[in-house]
């Protein structure tokens, strides 16, 4: 690709260094609450935190590696361009949406999983795919139908529904 | 022979064409449930419950039976279409199959993993039906141990081939274990790293990791790299299957690996996931384009699916004998058995003659319906790829999240699937490998139950673990395994000079 | 005026008594009742091809074969964290009346021994369906046959020597193990395993010496005479005398007590709803399951499983239930099990 031409985001140096001290950080947590639950070799064998212990321990050791590995790095390669970063955010945000109007949360209202569902695919297909209106409805409106009969009618596994299908009394 | 009377019996019981109907709505419902990650097997039985009241328990037994055949065969659709494995055994078909449809090779992918697959189950059944009493004792004979044992064997057929950089194996190893051991601790009942959340009591489920990983993992990537899938010339024409089949004979050392692992770790109670795994590590290691594993190669793709089909038809087999289902969809057809009032156990086999041998013709037949109609849908689903990203992507990101919605119904696990997303994606670029993380996963907590009931028996001495002939080769095995990749190394280097 | 007066005050009696008429109609007529209105989840707080799994698989079968009720019951396995999964899901969906779940005695133990904080109070008790039975069971090949003879064993042995397996840890078969030692003297190292038919496995396969597996769980072994049923753990013999093995019916298992080993146990196979349902969407439930246990599959599944057939319902379940919870409550502090705070 060119992304080698276009302005860069972040570096691969930069994603690679924070990722390992994340990781390091995930490890530290996973050591101290082993400790909490004992993690020594007891009489009959190991105790419940013995092996998240040296998990936690190897996990440690390896991100400082993969760190000192990160900064050593010489070459200032981009990890992602600024226009895929956008590109990937108009993805991940409406994504992030979706699943918050599916529950609920904070502002967001809950509208179950089928009304989310089709304004997502309507978004997704009329800005990032610039589709006509009459297919991007057919769509959006056909998936979730499908989905509705599947799941609900078919397999009878209940998803979270919001007040459409409540005023319908499917709820 | 008895056997062979038996079977023909069976066969006759079989092959009716209502019970062949059953078969083919059996095996379409399970495609489904195969396809769709997070339908489980019991949602199967869900829908044929009331039905299956009306028929007698071989036909009844014969329909849920497809279902679980279709639920296998389903599971490599996704997988390699879209990156996102159906069911955990199909994790290690993306690792090739994903490749080759990206390669504009999805037919054949598809192709060959419907056909191993039949192979694979082909296979088991002709185990089951001549060694059916032998197999059932051997399986007790896998106490905590030997288990470990296993587990330990399928890590060390599958670690050491990892390309990635040696310590972010290491991590995304060590990342999965740790996630695996979240929840609640078996042997002593202690919380562990629950933090007092109660969402995380039941720990981190495999399915949800890997659909974000994975799935939307793999979407965020095609998004940075302009919106398109490349698959887009797919062939879409029954032609491929005849293709696909003339190449297949070239992986009959492969095939025969891989069936023989699955079977073996289909009695031992491992189950379908880890089989595929061991038999993609296995085949890695020892075949000559194993350097090309991963970039689409379709002996990648035979050997998981002949392993997981092997091993997902002989589970069968301890399920029926001794009555523990391995697997949630093998927990459907137990539930079924109990219904019509047949308790799974040793005396099945010599109290309900009709129904066991129904059963195992019902097997074959099954996955010959089954291998028919997977194969007819090659085209169809070859030709999703055709459909622009724009439309694909969002009813792909729809299915993850109700996939992930539906494994515990709780909306934690949907955001959990999205973090995982963004880590699939950022570990892809930075190149940690996934496959040990989500191994390490699937297989870590029943490792180390396995190790410390071994350890709680022996009053903590680890000889244990060598303690009988067969603990002793698993292990001596496992770590022979373990050294394998810079054993060949040193020898072909030694031959080099 | 007085007499329109009058008119009207019979007229309002009349009415008064038209209503009251109509409204006992309503009461006594099925179809004004409360009914599930879609479909109902059967939460089981455990793994499937368990005990609990097992019999609500079965009361869904039952359900759906009679048409017991109008919306299918589908069952829902939610073991995580020892059941705490299922539980915690079933006290936060407040007020839910499509919701019941069956419990084992991780009800009690749970809680107990993790501090997840849930109790059975959280929940509307419903209808006890039966008490599970629990047998000591070693494998047909070893020379044991009376519990006493066993214990010497293990004690000969030593202590730890002798492998007792059983479902988790800190449960209902560790209790059972607890109380054994105490009452006999003789020290088990307890396996513990995920779930109760591998258990049972484990005995046939000779990786345990023991083990205290419910009826149903080893049922199958037994009748293929591979594991010996050495005593029940209840006050009197289960009442089952038709054959289950070739020379034994599960009356013919001694009681533990009349053994010297005075260990009484049973666990609940009891249905309870989410907190804060109203009293007829309670009264449904309870009639459904009137209905279930009437047929005669359910009477061949308690007897199949060697069920102690008490089911109490109203008042004495709700009592019987906060017996139970004492009782735990100091069987569990006897062992050490309780959850530091």
């Amino acid at each position: 690709m060119e992304t080698s031409e276009e302005k860069s985001a972040t570096s691969v140096k930069m994603v690679d260094a924070v990722t390992a001290v994340v990781i390091f950080l995930v490890g530290a947590l996973v050591i101290w609450d082993s400790w909490r639950l004992g993690a020594k070799w007891g009489s009959d064998g190991p105790e419940a935190g013995y092996f998240p212990f040296y998990i936690g321990l190897i996990l440690c050791v390896s991100s400082v590696v993969n760190f000192v590995g990160a900064l050593r790095d010489k070459s200032d390669e981009s990890f992602v361009s600024t226009s895929s970063l956008k590109m990937i955010l108009s993805v991940m945000i409406p994504t992030i949406v979706y699943v918050g109007l599916i529950g609920g949360v904070g502002p967001i209202p809950a509208l179950g999983i089928y009304v989310s569902s089709a304004l997502f695919i309507t978004l997704f297909m009329k800005w990032l795919g610039k589709y006509k209106w009459p297919i991007t409805i057919a769509v959006a409106i056909g998936v979730p139908v499908v989905f509705f009969l599947l799941f609900e009618v078919w397999f009878k596994v209940p998803l979270p529904k919001g007040p459409l299908e409540a005023a319908f009394g499917l709820a | 022979m008895e056997e062979i009377n038996s079977l023909l019996q069976g066969f006759s019981v079989a092959m009716t064409p209502y019970n062949i109907g059953l078969m083919m709505v059996g095996v379409i419902l399970g495609v489904l449930i195969g396809v769709l990650p997070g339908l489980g097997g019991a949602n199967g039985v869900a829908i044929l419950l009331p039905l299956t009241f009306s028929m007698n328990p071989t036909s009844a037994i014969i329909m849920l039976s497809c279902i679980y055949w279709g639920a296998l065969f389903g599971g490599a659709i996704t997988s390699i279409l879209f990156n996102i494995p159906g069911e955990p055994w199909s994790v290690a078909t993306t690792f090739d199959g994903y490749p080759m449809a990206q390669n504009g090779r999805a037919g054949e992918a598809l192709t060959a993993a419907f056909t191993s697959s039949f192979i694979g189950a082909l296979v088991a059944v002709l185990m089951i039906t001549f060694t059916a009493p032998l197999v059932a004792k051997f399986a007790l004979k896998f106490g905590p141990p030997e288990y470990f044992a296993v587990y330990l064997l399928t890590f060390c057929s599958f670690v050491g081939m990892s390309k990635s950089a040696p310590f972010k194996t290491v991590a995304a190893m060590m990342l999965g274990f740790a996630l695996a051991a979240v929840g609640l601790d078996t042997v002593t009942g202690q919380l562990r790293l629950t933090f007092g959340q109660t969402e995380l009591l039941k720990g981190f489920d495999f399915l949800i990791a890997v659909i974000g990983l994975f799935g939307i993992g793999e979407i965020l990537l095609t998004i940075e790299e302009g919106l398109a899938f490349k698959g887009a010339e797919a062939k879409i024409k029954m032609r491929v299957v005849i293709d696909t089949w003339k190449q297949l004979p070239k992986y009959w050392k492969t095939s025969i690996r891989s069936s023989a692992i699955g079977c073996w770790m289909g009695i031992t109670p491992g189950g379908a996931t880890p089989a595929s795994f061991m038999g993609y590590g296995v085949a890695k290691s020892m075949s000559p384009n194993g350097k090309n594993f991963g970039k689409g190669e379709m002996e990648g793709v035979v050997a998981p699916e002949t392993a997981a089909h092997a091993a997902g038809t002989s589970a069968l087999l301890p399920m029926l004998t001794l009555g523990i289902p391995g697997s949630p969809t093998a927990a459907v057809l137990l539930g079924g058995l109990l219904i019509w009032g047949l308790q799974p156990g040793p005396l099945l086999f010599q109290e309900q003659k009709d129904f066991v041998w129904g059963l195992i013709a019902s097997m074959y037949l099954g996955n010959i319906a089954g291998l028919i109609v997977v194969l007819t849908t090659v085209p169809l689903f070859a030709a999703i790829l055709r459909i622009p990203f724009s439309i694909v992507a969002p009813v792909i990101l729809v299915i993850c999240a109700i996939g992930a919605y539906t494994v515990h119904g709780s909306m934690f696990d949907v955001w959990l699937m999205i973090v995982f997303g963004v880590i699939g994606y950022i570990f892809k670029k930075l190149d940690y490998p996934l496959a040990p993380l989500v191994l390490a996963l699937v297989l870590g907590d029943r490792a180390e139950d396995g190790f410390r009931q071994s350890m709680l028996m022996s009053q903590g001495e680890l000889s244990i673990f060598f303690s009988n002939g067969l603990v002793g080769t698993i292990t001596v095995f496992a770590l022979l395994m373990l050294f394998w990749a810079p054993m060949k190394a040193g020898f072909n280097k030694l031959r080099g000079r | 005026m007085s007499y329109n007066r009058k008119m009207g005050s019979r007229v309002l009696k009349l009415c008064t008594a038209v209503a009251m008429a109509v409204g006992a109609m309503a009461a006594t007529a099925p179809a004004m009742a409360w009914e599930p209105t879609k479909s109902v989840e059967f939460v089981v707080p455990a793994g499937t091809g368990g005990g609990a799994d097992q019999m609500a698989r079965f009361v869904q079968g039952v359900v759906t074969k009679y048409n017991l009720m109008k919306q299918p019951l589908v069952v829902v396995n939610k073991g995580g964290g020892a059941g705490a999964e299922g539980f915690l899901d079933v006290k936060g969906a407040k007020g839910d009346p499509h919701k019941i779940i069956i419990t084992l005695s991780n009800l009690f133990t749970t809680p107990l021994a993790t501090g997840v904080p849930f109790n059975w109070k959280d929940l509307t008790p419903v209808q006890m369906m039966a008490l599970d039975q629990f047998i000591l069971w070693v494998n047909a090949e070893t020379p044991y046959k009376t519990a006493k003879e066993y214990t010497d064993a293990v004690k000969a042995a030593g202590a730890g020597k002798m492998k007792m397996g059983g479902t988790g840890s800190k449960q209902e078969d560790q209790i059972i193990t607890v109380a054994v030692e105490k009452q006999s003297g003789a020290k088990f190292t307890y396996i513990p395993y995920k779930g109760g038919g591998e258990v049972a496995v484990q005995l046939v396969g000779k990786h345990v010496d023991s083990t205290v597996n419910n009826p149903i769980e080893a049922v199958e072994q037994w009748r293929a005479g591979k594991l010996r049923a050495l005593c029940v753990f209840d006050d009197v013999a289960m009442p089952y005398k038709t054959k289950v093995t070739a020379t034994q019916s599960w009356a013919d298992v001694p009681t533990c007590k009349s053994q010297g080993l005075n260990v009484d146990y049973q666990m609940l196979r009891g249905i309870f709803m989410a907190p804060g349902v109203s009293k007829d969407q309670v009264e449904y439930f309870v009639g459904v399951l009137k209905k279930v246990r009437e047929t005669p599959e359910w009477k061949e599944f308690m007897e199949k499983g060697a069920f102690n057939q008490t089911a109490l319902g109203g008042d004495e379940y709700v009592k019987w239930v906060a017996k139970e919870e004492q009782r735990h409550q100091s069987l569990m502090a006897e062992a050490g099990f309780l959850a530091k705070k």
